[in-house]
């Protein structure tokens, strides 16, 4: 516990310190870049590209080493794993636009074959013999034990380097992931958003993949864009809370992750974004369950009321137990089910209310129709002043019913 | 021929039936849209299969795979749960979910005592087809008519083959509703179809069917017979049984070419040693495919073409 704290607390070294502010970096970078994947509904291309970039630093690693003898530098790996994360990119766009096959079967054809041909490649390592290999299995599931400083430092400028380039973008972003078609009319290059959005996202996969491994980068690219969404129903704000939120996973697991062994890096920060992903799903005000659950509820009673008084207002039995339960509680009627002198008065008025809701529809019936929850909002409140009160005056018999109106 | 029935047949054989059961299946998915539930569910066997090992300390087999069905089935579930509660998009859900139990799995690994037993991150990814020795094989032609020497084949082969009758008596006796519902969902409810008891019955089978495949050749290689084949049949036809033979054509051609390429291709160029089977298993379906998307008679299908 104490070293967790210290590590959280930049306390665990220098090392420990760059490592985890480099996590939350990338976790902040991916959120960002994430959230207009996700709007854009392509979250899962970027589970194709992670897993694209193994042949490519397979190959890196092999070229690296039949050169220099050390396959294992980081820049040079990341290059390669780009130029082949770049290549199912495009290979992805490429077979769902021009042939018949829906966008996943592509993500899942270009996600397994280039997966396949990396193991094709790393079988290949193996029998180099350099007995360096071993530096290359981190990147399946992330390792940052024994990550060299200067490793950390990339990843932390080129994470920040993404960020500043999503929010240099995020206007054009935002317009072409709600309506491509009123970007495109407002001048911007549809094709190229998109290419410099899914360029982004490439970038955040390949420098994330020392951190978390590549089967476990695109959760950061999903998660926190998805906990985001609950919080907020507007894009700007939802970039930054899923930054925010990438931010802590990546800082918080990489503390976790360093406190002992048996911890691997990129787990634990999934695991992280994953709790408060769950955490959001239920306790969101605005479209999380405990929320949605509680607003069913009442809506519920609302119905159960309402349907109640109009029983007691037309001097009908009520058996329901709900609507017993609703009506004592306001007071409406005594434990024996007698109405109130309050129950009565709300009784009227819904019946009123009702009567007036009846005239309406009858009158203006398409308009009737694309009212919601007639009667269980106040009436005041669903219609204007003049109508209600032209209403009434109908009702009353002062105007009266024309011929015409009367007869329909 | 001694030292090929020893190493080289029964992989060749699980490759085969594997790639075949798959792509058979494999057709539904892409047809359904469904491609990645195959991804989720090969993703989420290596945490079944951690817990089962956790729960009953053996590597067994049936442990395992019922663990790995059960992680499958659960993850479905859960993509389901999250998606309604959430209002999330399907492809978000998916990869909330199985990103998280694949963590979950990589991390409970990592922290219990395993190194005892192989089970490991590597081997869940890209299997080991080579592994599959048929010792009794080496007795020459002979072994192939006896009984003892049969009985002496490693147990994927079997297990393999229970599940390609299982998946083609499924795809028999419910051809007529799986055709409907993957076509016109609405029109098999209406006519009493049960799409959605078909459709869950498909993804189980796709657990099933994966969990089996698993073993002898690694979840990614699983992923790429579940769609490639399938998805370079589909550029070929516009007929679903067609479809079907034509997958299954691509499958075997995928698993015997990917199999000789891995085993004897590095040895014709000069080289030591073979290479990864099931990662070349994948890269020749790719490989066909890519042919496919380039010169397949129906590859555009009905889409219009943008010039």
């Amino acid at each position: 516990m104490d070293l967790f704290l210290s590590a959280l607390l930049l306390q665990a070294g220098y090392n420990t310190a760059v490592v985890s502010i480099g996590a939350a970096l990338l976790g902040a970078g991916a959120g960002a870049i994430g959230s207009f994947v996700l709007l854009r509904k392509r979250s899962l291309v970027s589970d194709a590209v992670s897993h694209a970039t193994l042949p490519g630093l397979a190959l890196a690693f092999i070229l690296m080493a039949l050169v220099t003898g050390d396959g294992r530098h980081l820049v040079g790996l990341l290059v390669g794993a780009a130029a082949s994360a770049g290549l199912g990119l495009v290979a992805v766009e490429w077979v769902a636009r021009r042939t018949r096959l829906p966008e996943d079967a592509a993500i899942g054809a270009v996600l397994s074959v280039f997966f396949g041909l990396g193991i094709v490649l790393l079988t290949v390592i193996q029998s180099l013999d350099t007995g360096r290999q071993a530096g290359i299995a981190a990147y399946l599931v992330g390792s940052t034990a024994g990550m060299l400083k200067s490793e950390a430092e990339t990843i932390a400028v080129a994470s920040f380097l993404v960020a500043l380039a999503v929010f240099v973008l995020r206007r054009p972003f935002v317009l072409v992931a709600f309506d491509p078609e009123y970007a495109a009319a407002r001048g911007i290059d549809v094709r190229r958003t998109d290419l410099a959005m899914m360029g982004l996202m490439l970038a955040v996969t390949v420098i994330g993949l020392k951190v978390a491994g590549l089967v476990l980068i695109v959760a950061l690219t999903i998660i926190p864009p998805v906990a985001a969404r609950f919080w907020t129903n507007r894009p700007e704000p939802m970039v930054v809370i899923a930054a925010a939120i990438g931010a802590f996973s990546g800082y918080a697991g990489a503390a976790i992750s360093s406190t002992g062994p048996g911890l691997p890096t990129g787990s634990v920060i999934v695991l992280v974004a994953f709790a408060v992903f769950l955490a959001s799903l239920v306790v969101s005000p605005q479209r999380g369950a405990a929320a949605m659950a509680f607003a069913q509820l009442a809506f519920r009673r609302r119905v159960h009321a309402r349907q109640g008084l109009l029983a007691l207002a037309h001097g009908e039995p009520i058996y329901d137990g709900l609507t017993l339960r609703v009506l004592r509680r306001a007071g409406y009627i005594r434990r024996d089910g007698v109405a109130t002198l309050a129950g009565r008065a709300a009784a009227a008025a819904a019946s009123r209310e009702e009567a007036i809701w009846s005239l309406y529809r009858r009158l203006n019936p398409v308009d009737a129709a694309n009212a919601d929850h007639q009667g269980l909002v106040p009436l005041e409140e669903a219609l204007p002043p003049d109508v209600v009160a032209d209403l009434e005056r109908r009702l009353r018999g002062e105007t009266g019913l024309t011929a015409a109106e009367a007869a329909r | 021929m001694s030292e090929f029935l020893m190493l080289s047949l029964v992989p060749m054989l699980v490759g085969i039936l594997a790639a075949v059961i798959c792509a058979l299946l494999g057709n539904f998915l892409v047809l359904r849209r469904q491609s990645l539930v195959g991804d989720a569910v090969s993703h989420v066997a290596l945490p079944g299969i951690v817990a089962a090992f956790l729960l009953t300390g053996t590597i067994a087999a049936v442990p395992m795979m019922l663990g790995a069905a059960a992680s499958a089935i659960v993850t479905v579930a859960l993509i389901e749960l999250v998606r309604r509660v959430g209002r999330i998009e399907p492809g978000a859900a998916m990869g909330v979910v199985f990103t998280a139990v694949f963590a979950l799995g990589v991390l409970v690994l990592e922290q219990s005592d395993t190194s005892t037993v192989h089970l490991d991150v590597e081997h869940a990814l890209y299997g080991n087809l080579e592994s599959l020795i048929w010792f009794a094989g080496a007795t020459g032609p002979s072994a192939l008519v006896d009984p003892a020497a049969l009985g002496e084949l490693p147990p994927q082969l079997g297990r393999l083959a229970v599940v390609l009758v299982v998946v083609a008596a499924f795809l028999a006796a419910a051809w007529k509703e799986l055709f409907i519902g993957t076509f016109d969902p609405g029109f098999a409810r209406a006519i009493g179809a049960r799409p959605g008891l078909v459709g869950m019955a498909l993804v189980v089978l796709v657990a099933v069917a994966a969990v089996a495949a698993f073993d002898a050749v690694g979840s990614i290689i699983v992923i790429a017979m579940f769609i490639c084949p399938a998805a370079a049949a589909r550029l070929m036809t516009d007929r679903l049984a067609p479809q079907l033979a034509w997958s299954v054509g691509f499958a075997v051609a995928s698993a015997i070419v990917g199999y000789v390429a891995a085993g004897y291709g590095p040895l014709w160029l000069g080289f030591a040693d073979s290479v990864s089977a099931a990662g070349m298993i994948a890269t020749v379906s790719g490989l066909i495919l890519a042919v496919a998307c380039l010169a397949a008679p129906r590859r555009h299908g009905n889409k219009p073409q943008a010039a």
